[in-house]
């Protein structure tokens, strides 16, 4: 699902090749989702049928065809960069993957993109806030030295709530620090290759280093 | 059932300073707050979240905009109705907590009563009361000196809650606690709201924040998203569907 509409996001920049938008999508997402170039031909395929992309002109001379949006393509990535990804059925990563393509594909309202996402999650936040006030009320009603079955369940369900609780609040962090580093950057003077290499190491933000260390590792 | 609000921020905006260094710390800020709602106010440090909580509280005048608490606007109470209202219908927790060093808990707690005409004996029992609902009755004849941070703002918060306060304002008052005694204080200020007050919440911790009905998001002095009325499990699920 999010491979769709990550490649989507890449073809809203130019018109790519197959191969070429795998290492766009592994490199731009710092390998935390390695693609395979078959994945990316059939979801490729899938994507033409639907009618959101199409060739871009002929075979070249090493028989590459390029692909690029339909005006309906368009369309569907505007929606994903304006909607909070669902946490209903895709993985947490989608909305990893999301920023990291938001962040490197232009013209694109990361602001706007990192409120949505942070309303949508606290407001499930709200959600598990109140299923637990419903779960500890109800354990309260027990008889207060009652040490039953029932009892313990309720305990167990609002460990794996404060699990969720949990989980839910570092992305928000996680949020609350993309919005300040963004901000940061965008205040810096503007970047030239020669401030980037006076710049210290230590001012290197630390996901590029992460993520250096985890390339030379693989 | 329609109520007035408790609270009603009218287009609010406060500017510090004057010309070039003039501050836009709230800029056409409407809020309201009703009976029963607890709202909770999120933004990045410097983003106005003290200057509201202060103009709520009367403690602040805005530049423009009117503040109304309790049907009467704030701007146009006399210093004495003022000051009445504070001691009357609002609990303040302040960043800094603001006790009296030289009095002991209960009766930091119990000075607003005491200031409202009660007598000391009864004040100190309804003092007790609210220091018990924060856990931390032992502590009764304490001097704020003697006390950790927690403690203290322990304190601060059964001050904010003692009496029947119809709006209780409160500035990152978990900012000390630890997850156990931080959750037993939103309970309590949770109660309070479900009993029938209002309560105006400020604090970085989204865990915290998801205790109120509504959250609202400042960004340089302008409310910027709020979670709205919380919507139900279902409707949830229908807007996902329909992304
Ligand atoms: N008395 C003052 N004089 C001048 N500027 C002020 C004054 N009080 C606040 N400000 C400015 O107004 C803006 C909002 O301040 P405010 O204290 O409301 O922020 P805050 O959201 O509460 O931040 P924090 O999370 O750090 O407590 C800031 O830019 C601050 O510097
Ligand atoms: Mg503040």
């Amino acid at each position: 699902m999010s491979i769709r509409r990550g490649l989507l996001a890449l073809l809203a920049q130019e018109p790519m090749y197959g191969a070429q938008l795998r290492s766009e999508f592994e490199s731009r997402t710092g390998g935390t989702w390695p693609l395979n170039v078959g994945q990316v031909y059939t979801t490729l395929a899938r994507l033409e049928r639907d009618g959101l992309v199409e060739g871009a002109g002929g075979a070249d001379a090493e028989g590459r065809i390029a692909y690029r949006l339909t005006g309906q393509g368009r369309a569907e990535v505007q929606r994903w960069w304006a909607a909070p990804v669902d946490r209903g059925d895709t993985p947490r990563d989608e909305r990893v993957i999301k920023l990291a393509l938001a962040v490197t594909v232009p013209g694109v309202d990361i602001q706007r993109l990192v409120q949505t996402q942070r309303t949508a999650t606290l407001r499930h936040l709200q959600d598990l806030t109140k299923l637990k006030r419903v779960t500890s009320d109800a354990a309260e009603q027990h008889t207060p030295d009652g040490r039953g079955p029932g009892q313990r369940n309720e305990l167990a369900w609002l460990l794996v709530l404060d699990n969720l609780v949990y989980a839910a609040e570092a992305e928000i962090r996680w949020l609350d620090h993309v919005e300040t580093r963004l901000a940061r950057e965008s205040t810096r003077a503007p970047k030239t290759p020669h401030r980037d290499t006076a710049t210290s190491q230590t001012d290197r933000s630390p996901s590029q280093t992460d993520r250096s260390a985890k390339r030379a590792s693989r | 059932m329609t109520t007035s609000p408790i609270l009603l921020l009218d287009n609010v905006s406060r500017v510090h300073g004057h010309d070039e260094t003039a501050v836009r710390a709230l800029d056409g800020v409407t809020l309201e707050v009703h009976a029963g709602e607890l709202v909770a106010v999120m933004g990045p440090s410097g983003s106005g979240k003290s200057t509201l909580l202060n103009l709520a509280g009367g403690l602040d005048q805005p530049t423009s905009g009117r503040v109304v608490v309790e049907g009467s606007d704030v701007g146009a109470m006399s210093l004495r109705d003022l000051a009445a209202l504070r001691r009357r219908s609002l609990g303040f927790v302040f960043q800094d907590f603001n006790l009296i060093p030289s009095l002991t808990a209960a009766e930091n707690v119990a000075l607003p009563l005491e200031l409202d005409g009660l007598r000391v004996g009864k004040a100190l029992r309804i003092a007790l009361d609210s220091l018990e609902a924060v856990g931390i009755a032992e502590l009764a004849d304490r001097y704020p000196e003697h006390m950790s941070g927690g403690q203290q703002q322990r304190v601060a918060i059964a001050r904010a809650l003692v009496g029947n306060r119809r709006l209780v304002l409160a500035d990152e008052p978990t900012g000390a606690l630890d997850s156990q005694t931080g959750e037993a204080v939103l309970r309590v200020l949770r109660a309070r709201c479900d009993a029938g007050a209002g309560g105006l919440l400020v604090t970085h911790e989204a865990r915290h924040a998801a205790w109120a009905d509504r959250v609202v998001f400042l960004r340089d002095g302008v409310i910027v998203d709020t979670t709205g009325t919380p919507p139900s499990a279902e409707s949830l699920l229908d807007s996902a569907a329909a992304v």
